[in-house]
């Protein structure tokens, strides 16, 4: 697997940061994906229409972008599909407990400098640090 | 007006799921390697990460001037400031959940067509998390158990 530069990198949360501009400048909404998924698996009807259109967008537009950047979608995930489901789960609630995560708190919460969405992103970069490293030395690399 | 707003929405997310995967976000590897900061930190994430913020705060700044969206709507953005114990908490189990797998919403979503049962499996375990704090679930399953009494 070749690793993105650093510069691809930068362009890409270039283009990930703009596009999310974007929907708010001509939507007036903010892309928190957790949301958005959340608004079609408990559809209410045309208030969540246009959260339809962005997970097909997203669904349609990842699927052809693994086969032009090949690699960057694994053929094959490492974690057992318990730890999977479970991630899924503990994901799900998390999120919706705490209204985001990283695109709508991490992105946009911190790109407008909100004081709630930098305390959550502190608090969900921490955890995350906290649970990599006290894995991996459960797993003894 | 409700098919610009569903395109704009649809092109949106085809060019965010794009960048995610252009940048390998959508690897498990490229996430649980900028988590592991106290072992084997693969910084990449952070160009991705200040990017992004950086080009959204730019124009949030640009449309908070217009306080309206292009076509004169109003903003839908969150105005509440408080700071409790539901959003550090839930935040923290969202980033426990992050830190298993590697694998959050986005990234999730956009591998849906093509990483296989593991991530259709994420995806409904996420749907399912989702749900089982959702009053409005509750108040359906309920229902749904008393009726067949």
């Amino acid at each position: 697997m070749t690793a993105p530069s650093s510069l691809t990198m930068l362009a890409s949360g270039l283009a990930f940061g703009t596009a999310a501009g974007l929907l708010l400048l001509l939507n007036g909404r903010i892309a928190g994906f957790s949301g958005i998924f959340r608004g079609v698996v408990m559809y209410e009807g045309r208030a969540d229409e246009w959260k339809a259109f962005f997970l097909a967008g997203v669904i349609a537009a990842g699927g052809v972008a693994s086969r032009a950047f090949p690699g960057a979608v694994p053929d094959h995930y490492e974690a057992s599909l318990g730890l999977i489901v479970l991630a899924g789960l503990i994901v799900g609630m998390g999120t919706r407990i705490g209204n985001g995560c990283t695109s709508g708190h991490g992105v946009c919460g911190v790109g407008r400098l909100s004081k709630r969405s930098i305390v959550a992103t502190v608090a969900f970069l921490a955890s995350g640090v906290l649970t990599v490293t006290i894995m991996n030395a459960m797993g003894g690399s | 007006m409700r098919w610009r707003t569903n395109g704009i929405s649809l092109v949106v997310g085809a060019v965010m799921a794009t960048s995610l995967v252009a940048a390998h976000v959508t690897d498990p590897k490229i996430v649980l390697g900028f988590l592991d900061f106290f072992g084997h930190w693969n910084p990449a994430l952070t160009y991705f990460m200040v990017g992004s913020m950086v080009s959204f705060g730019l124009v949030y700044r640009f449309v908070r001037r217009r306080e309206v969206t292009a076509f004169g709507d109003a903003l839908r953005v969150p105005t509440s400031n408080t700071i409790d114990a539901k959003l550090v908490g839930g935040a923290a189990l969202f980033g426990i959940g992050w830190g298993m797998t590697g694998l959050c919403p986005g990234p999730a979503l956009a591998s849906l067509a093509s990483g296989g049962t593991s991530i259709l499996a994420f995806v409904a375990a996420m749907a399912v998390g989702m749900l089982l704090l959702d009053p409005k679930f509750h108040r359906v399953v309920v229902r749904g158990a008393t009726a067949g009494r």
